[in-house]
């Protein structure tokens, strides 16, 4: 195997991903290290799957700036690698007077940062728009770029792009060292040495562990850990827009959206959490995440949870994204990137070339663009189920040539997990009850050679 | 568009019962089936306990499986077909070549029921491998002959706890405890004595399931007795009962008849057995 590249990514979650991408479109020879067994292992696994428009994001930032380029990229791309998109709108909803006197504020700053179609509604607009809200919602403001999409399928997209282009994934990969001399990199990983001329640090949670190997950290990781009850398909009915609070200081609050394969979710909590790896979810917290969805939809009531999860997002010490070059030592750092990840992959990625081409030398011709559309999960576009096969996983109606597709090629699934973000099987309201023997039969088989 | 005059949905033991019963009546009725193979939940249930209702044997759950199969011979069964949706008499089929419409004089749901898995217990802690209802054990242990752990614990104490026991037994898997958040177990009072003296497996009522831990694989469950909180060393944790009806089909309330456990209490494959023939002649005197 090739060990000699121009570029090394650390973390194979959204955003490394997306830079892998960039760069290896771009005709550089790059690899990616992942230390899980499969990509999107870490804070990449559980998000909100929300598609910002940098409305409330700090006016100047770059973390705005790369949201906005991430979102606009992504509507540029999407058709061509198959990736879903709900045009939902969003609507930050006032629950008490003290809230709706920050409405104006909202806006404000919405325009601010060029959201120019931000505006605010008025109690009769927004009983009209989500008649099945509860009475205590006072006001709101309608954001009509924000739009739901699948958190795993444009990663998934993004690697298989790369992959395309010629790039390196390797998985079980954890980057345990490294040393800079000559002008190389030489990384010492659980998968044996890797050497390149520059080094990309997008570790997510463990960012600031990474970042030792090239300096002493500027950012300290302090996992933010969010928790998501998700219900049955017959409550996204219920919203249309996603619901978004009126933020605090410290967090964008509790979300209540529509996910794009037809269910709704309520989350994330903000807890600062000591772990990096493992997202735990407490009965308490899914409680009283489960009491708030059903006092803003009292129709609600009655119907059943499908799923909880959990995620750990690298909050730092930091307002803003810590993105920059170090020229002297061939190393890039993108650290602390949040849960706008999702969206500023591509706009970080886009930046983080531009960053390479001024410290590191001009990028190469780029090659004609390979596309490589990933399977539809979502009810909004054509499913394979839709033309015949056997369907194995009845919840999610996942076909069994969709769960041998995502078990072959060039990134199978590395672990159970895997296979599920990248089929939906055994994700529904039975969680497994009917299929997940049969289904986890066909992943030991084709990864082991033996069920 | 096909139409036929009734069409049962779910070939378990209500709905093959009941498509059979229509045969010898004379009714065209058609039973869909979304799996390969009809029979329904007996089909992972290995041990004994099956049959005696409806034919004076008693069989394992695959043998009256196959039972069923056999009495159907002569009836217009269809694997691999899933109803998507129902929208007035109206049945949205998918099979291996896509999706078709198809009508139906009445319409007999008998989709049975499933065990509430993990999620909405709200059971905290993290994800590893080992979780896992009663039915997804049986069918790794009887249909795909693996096994998901060594020393689990069992939680609920309904009757299918008691089935857990049977199939962990068949496949030298030792259970650490069945945990029960009642006072008493919710199965016959002698269940109790059943699962401590015949099987080994103490029983803790009054206990709570926290949270599970573990990086892969299971590695201890928390639970709460009494106001205190333990840590319970195991490999696995199987959800047992808190029986929900797969009712999905039923989100447009369409006009059809129930049968077996998709409506009311958990019953015995014998008594969905009789409920779907009883039923089946109640539907076809309407239908004359």
């Amino acid at each position: 195997m090739q060990r000699s590249f121009d570029i090394a990514v650390i973390g194979g979650g959204v955003v490394g991903l997306a830079i892998l991408r960039r760069f290896a479109m771009a005709g550089l020879s790059a690899v990616l290290l992942e230390r899980g067994a499969d990509i999107l292992s870490g804070a990449s696994k559980g998000n909100s799957a929300l598609l910002h428009t940098g409305f409330d994001a700090p006016t100047g930032s770059l973390e705005l700036a790369c949201m906005q380029a991430g979102h606009a990229e992504y509507l540029e791309i999407r058709d061509r690698l198959n990736l879903p998109l709900v045009r939902s709108s969003a609507l930050v909803v006032a629950w008490s007077e003290e809230e709706q006197a920050k409405l104006d504020g909202i806006v404000a700053k919405a325009h601010a940062n060029g959201v120019a179609d931000v505006r605010p509604v008025a109690r009769d607009e927004l009983r009209l728009l989500e008649p099945e809200l509860a009475p205590a919602a006072r006001a709101a403001v309608l954001v009509p770029g924000e739009h739901i999409i699948d958190a795993w399928s444009a990663p998934l997209a993004y690697a298989h792009q790369a992959l395309a282009h010629g790039a390196v994934i390797l998985r079980h990969a954890e980057v345990t060292g490294g040393d800079f001399a000559n002008g190389a990199w030489t990384l010492a990983s659980k998968a044996g040495p890797v050497t390149a001329r520059v080094v990309v640090n997008a570790a997510g949670n463990f960012g600031d562990l990474v970042e030792a190997i090239a300096r002493a950290s500027p950012f300290t990781i302090t996992p933010r850990r969010g928790q998501f009850v998700v219900f049955d398909k017959q409550a996204s009915r219920l919203v249309d827009a996603i619901i978004l609070p009126v933020p605090t200081e410290r967090t964008k609050g509790v979300v209540l959206f529509r996910t794009a394969f037809g269910n709704l979710a309520i989350g994330p909590t903000a807890e600062d959490v000591p772990e990096r790896e493992v997202a735990a979810t407490d009965i308490a917290t899914l409680e009283k995440l489960k009491a708030r969805a059903l006092e803003m939809v009292p129709a609600l009531q009655g119907i059943g949870v499908n799923a909880i999860y959990a995620g750990l997002r690298p909050a730092t010490e930091h307002k803003d994204y810590v993105i920059e070059a170090l020229p002297d030592r061939g190393w890039i750092t993108v650290g602390g990137i949040r849960s706008t990840g999702l969206t500023a992959s591509l706009g970080i990625a886009r930046h983080v070339a531009g960053l390479y081409a001024s410290n590191f030398g001009a990028l190469p011709e780029a090659p004609q663009p390979v596309w490589t559309p990933v399977p539809n999960l979502t009810e909004g576009r054509p499913r394979p189920y839709m033309d015949g096969g056997e369907i194995v996983c009845h919840c999610e109606w996942v076909t069994r040539a969709e769960i041998e597709r995502a078990l072959e090629g060039p990134l199978p699934a590395g672990d159970l997990g895997g296979l599920k973000r990248r089929t939906r099987a055994m994700m529904g309201r039975c969680q497994g009850f009917n299929c997940s023997a049969h289904v986890e039969a066909m992943f030991r088989e084709k990864t082991y050679g033996t069920a | 568009m096909e139409r036929r005059d009734v069409v049962i949905i779910g070939g378990g033991p209500a709905g093959l019962s009941a498509g059979r019963r229509f045969s010898e009546l004379g009714i065209a009725a058609t039973v869909l089936e979304r799996e390969q193979q009809a029979g329904g939940i007996p089909r992972h249930c290995g041990h004994l306990g099956f049959g005696w209702q409806s034919h004076r044997r008693i069989w394992t759950g695959p043998r009256f499986a196959q039972q069923l199969r056999a009495d159907s011979e002569k009836l217009d069964l269809r694997t691999g077909h899933t109803v998507l949706g129902i929208d007035g008499d109206i049945l949205r089929v998918q099979n291996a070549q896509g999706i078709h419409d198809m009508s139906a004089g009445r319409i007999l749901l008998a989709t049975g029921t499933r065990e509430s898995p993990r999620a909405p217990r709200f059971v905290g802690g993290a994800r590893p491998r080992g979780v896992m209802t009663t039915g997804a054990l049986q069918a790794n242990v009887y249909l795909q002959n693996f096994k998901p752990f060594e020393r689990p614990v069992i939680i609920g104490s309904e009757l299918v706890a008691f089935s857990a026991i049977l199939t962990c037994r068949h496949f030298g898997i030792r259970p650490v405890a069945m945990i029960e958040a009642q006072d008493s177990i919710s199965a016959p009072r002698t269940g109790d004595l059943v699962a401590r003296l015949l099987y080994g497996v103490p029983v803790w009522t009054k206990t709570k399931l926290v949270a599970i831990e573990g990086r892969a694989q299971v590695e201890a469950v928390e639970i709460e007795r009494e106001g205190r909180h333990e840590r319970v060393a195991c490999d696995g944790v199987i959800f047992t009962g808190q029986w929900v009806p797969e009712a999905a089909l039923l989100v447009n309330r369409p006009k059809v008849t129930l049968a077996g456990n998709v409506h009311g209490a958990l019953k015995t494959s014998g008594a969905c057995w009789r409920e779907g023939r009883a039923i089946a002649e109640k539907m076809a005197g309407e239908l004359a």
